[in-house]
Formats: C-alpha cells, structure tokens, sequence
C-alpha cells in the first residue's frame, strides 16, 4: 500500500482506477482519460494535487534565502499572494526540482514542489537552511491541495465554495494567490486554462470535493493532467528534465534570473558558463506527420544536427493527433522535420514551438 | 457485466477468439486488455489476404498510455480487418466483445484451435496477473 492523500477515499468511491505514483495512490481516471481531458478544456474539472509538497520558510532572513536557493529571483514578488515558478538548481545547474514560490507575508514564502521528488528536496533545503541561519523549514503535512481547471473553473468554484469567493479571488490576475479563511486560492495550474489551485487544511479536503463534484466539477486523473499539461508545453519533472538537464536546456532560460549580476544563487556559476560556451541542447515541439503515437525516449534524428530523445509522447485529445516533447540538438530549427524510430519503423514529424494548446485552442496551423 | 464471456476461447496475450460457422474465426482483445490499456487512441490491423502464423504479432493498438501488440491466436489467413476502427479505436474500450472485434481469420490448422484457453482457465489467468 502507498501513501495517501485525504480524498483517498473520495476517489475509490468515485470509482477511480488507483496507481502508484511516486510511492502515492492515486487516480489514473476515472472511466476515461481523454473524457477528463475535453472537460477541462471545455468546461472544467478538478484534481486531487495533495501529493505535492507543501513547505513553508518562515524568519527573518526568508527572502535573502530563497535569493540564494531559487534560479528565478523572488524580489520579483513585491506584492503579497504573488506567485513564481522556479527551478530548484544543484551547484552543476541541473534541476533537483521545479516549483512554485508564493510570497505570504514577509517572514513567510510557500513552496509547492513535486512529490516524486520530496525527500531529496528536503534534504536539500534543509541543509541549505541550516548553513544559512535564520529560516525555518516547515512541511504542511496537515495540508491538502486540489486544482480546479477549466474555462468555468472559477464559476463553479463560487459556486461551491461562496460566492464571497468572487469578490476576494475572482479579481486577481493570473500567478497571484490570496488567502479567504483557511483556504490558499491561486490563480496558478498545469493545465493551459483558467482555474485555481486551493490549499485547504486536510480535515477539510472531502467535504470540499464533493462540494465542488455538487456544484457540476468534475473528478480527473493524472493521465488528464499529464495530457492537459504536455499540450500547454509544460515540463513535467523526472520526463523532461533532471538533475542532468539544465534550465536553459528545457526552455526555462525564462525563469533563471540573471539580472541582476550581484545576485548569487546556486548554480548560477555552471549556467554562466554553459551560456557562454553555448547551449548544446534544446527542447522542442514535435508533431507526428504519420500514424502512430510518440512515446518517451524514443530517438529522434534530424538530418545534418545530430540525434536527439522525446522527453514526453502521447496522443493530444485537442489536436486529434500525436504530440511531443523532445531534447534536440541546437542547431535544429522550427518547421524542421525529422525522423522518429516508431517501434522500429521510421516516422516523420515536424518540429513546431509550444504550447500547442492554450486556453482550449490549437497554437499552430 | 460478464467481463470474461463463457462461448469464447482465449490466449495469454489476452486477445479473445471466436468461431464462427462459415468456419472463420473472429479475434479482437478482451475487457481486462483494454481496462488494463486505457483510452485506445490508434489501431493498426492486418490487411486482409495477409497470412499471420500463431504466438506471433500482426497488429498494433495504442491507448494514451501505452502501445502494445496483437498477436495471431492461431495460423491462417486474414479474411477481414474492421475498418471502423481506424475513425474510431475507443469502440476496443466501449465493446471490446462486439463492434471492437479486431480481424477474421481463415485458421490454417483447425487442431490449433484447441489450444487456447477456455473462460475458466482465462479468469484463472486474469487472477493470477492481479496479484
């Protein structure tokens, strides 16, 4: 038996298909994956995140800390409830993790990271805590999560949950976050859509499902989640990137803040370096021009640039056909094609930017 | 729901077979195949006049989740793919026993028919996998 979050229950009941992931049960879907999936793109649904690691850094020194622990630069949040999505770095630059800072009060940022990953976090920023003094590591244990997504997301949500919701939540812009009671309601997610993310003490998680299921939500599994995100062209820890892949290897230069120069962080050394030897590799789009499905680490090899691997393959529900990520040498272009080993047959696809869905609509031609 | 039905024969790479009195057999793959799968999202069949030999694969289905083979219950000829499938592979999910049917089959050897399993033995197998 794995671990479990406190809507266990609510999934079995929900007669949910229960997997292991990472060491947690949880639900694979409930019926059907690509149902799940056009719901959120159409309407909504919502999935049980409690597996994601809840931590708070509290003291006086919290912020100069995650000035030195995150790649993106927290004194870009100056306004209480923002939120930034970071890469948690080694000293090499390889990613240990991907997460997302809220800025509570200021001796209080939030850290919600993967759960695949937690142990190794913890002993990271814990050590890293200790050295530097002044900050305490506190694991919300005692804390649930659930994501609600979709276009009408937020209509349901007032609907289930009170509509004083509207006034104090509905107004923030996307990555912001507020706290209403004992709720945390951010405008963050993994799916492309509208929607927030809700924090919400443990106790109080299956009375809040099954609200949000009466007002018209939804339940949805990881294999949705995993879809809806791979078509918003969203890195998924452990596929697309490790602790072997740099940020500026796996299109997340936009989250590393160089500027300004005196900012010291941890890894900031070895991506200065690999910026100014270049960057060997990149991570692409790529769509399946013949039949099949793109599937994780298969090979792809692109005339004149090297070979490279999907990161992350499937079917996209959106666009009716295959759809991947891949680390690709640099030189390869967009609108390049190359060839992909399908099983020993020979493929076609094209390379294109993502996201390839945003907001329920195709981003290419 | 009868998820292992009593009138069909069955092989350990979960694919169903069904004798039918013209003397063909129809194949498609069972219920605990397809829940096992997820979502089918893509079938590539056999073109009919292909000649396919028994343990050995002849076709392709992929869910979301993964792709995985189809392997000829027994020798012989192919007689007719479904052709609905290729619009329509989440039919495998929905009537995985009816209108999912794969391909027919002229068997080559009839006595190899005998070989397969039976309801019980197929439940007895479909226990032993969930444990």
């Amino acid at each position: 038996m794995g671990l479990r979050t406190p809507l266990y229950d609510n999934h079995v009941k929900m007669g949910a298909k229960m997997v292991d992931f990472g060491g947690w049960d949880m639900p694979l879907h409930y019926g059907s994956q690509i149902e799940e999936h056009r719901k959120v793109r159409a309407d909504c649904g919502m999935f049980d995140v409690s597996h994601m690691n809840v931590v708070d850094l509290k003291g006086a020194g919290v912020r100069d800390f995650l000035k030195l622990l995150l790649a993106n630069n927290v004194d870009k949040l100056k306004t209480q409830g923002r939120a930034l999505y970071s890469c948690l770095l080694n000293t090499k630059g390889g990613v240990i993790d991907d997460l997302i800072v809220y800025f509570m009060d200021a001796q209080w940022f939030r850290i919600v990271a993967n759960a695949a990953t937690r142990e190794k976090d913890m002993a990271w920023i814990g050590t890293a805590a200790r050295e530097f003094g002044e900050v305490k590591v506190v694991q919300r244990d005692d804390l649930a999560m659930i994501a609600v997504q979709g276009p009408n997301a937020k209509e349901k949500v007032y609907r289930a949950l009170g509509e004083q919701l509207r006034g104090l939540a509905g107004e923030i812009k996307p990555f912001h976050s507020v706290t209403v009671g004992a709720l945390h309601v951010a405008t963050t997610g993994y799916t492309g859509e509208d929607g927030f993310e809700i924090v919400l003490p443990a106790t109080a998680a299956a009375f809040t499902w099954q609200m949000l299921h009466e007002a018209g939500v939804p339940p949805c599994g990881l294999g949705a989640r995993d879809t809806l995100r791979l078509e918003a062209g969203m890195n998924l820890y452990g596929a697309d990137m490790d602790e072997t892949t740099t940020p500026l290897e796996t299109g997340l230069a936009w989250t590393v803040a160089l500027e300004p120069a005196d900012r010291k962080f941890i890894g900031r050394e070895a991506l200065e370096k690999q910026n100014a030897a270049g960057v060997p590799r990149q991570l692409v789009g790529l769509v399946l021009e013949d039949k099949g499905v793109l599937r994780n680490h298969q090979k792809v090899t692109c005339d004149g640039a090297g070979e490279g691997e999907i990161t992350s393959g499937t079917f996209s529900p959106t666009l009716d056909m295959s759809i991947a990520l891949a680390r690709v040498p640099a030189a390869v272009g967009i609108g390049e094609r190359c060839t992909v080993d399908l099983r020993g047959r020979p493929a076609s696809v094209r390379v294109v930017k993502y996201p390839f869905v945003r907001n329920g609509k195709s981003c290419f031609g | 729901m009868n998820t292992i039905p009593k009138d069909l024969r069955y092989t350990k790479s979960h694919e169903w077979v069904k004798q039918n009195p013209d003397g063909t057999v129809t194949v498609g793959i069972t219920h605990h195949a397809q829940d096992l799968m997820g979502d089918m999202v893509y079938v590539d069949l056999p073109q009919a006049g292909a000649q396919v030999a028994a343990g050995k694969e002849c076709g392709v289905v992929e869910s979301v989740k993964a792709a995985s083979d189809i392997y000829a219950p027994v020798s012989g000829e192919i007689a007719e793919a479904n052709a609905a499938l290729a619009a329509a592979p989440e039919t495998v999910n929905k009537d995985p026993y009816g209108a999912g049917w794969m391909f027919r089959l002229k068997p080559a050897n009839k006595a190899e028919l005998d070989g397969l399993l039976d309801a019980k033995a197929y439940e007895a197998l479909v226990a032993s996998e969930k444990h």
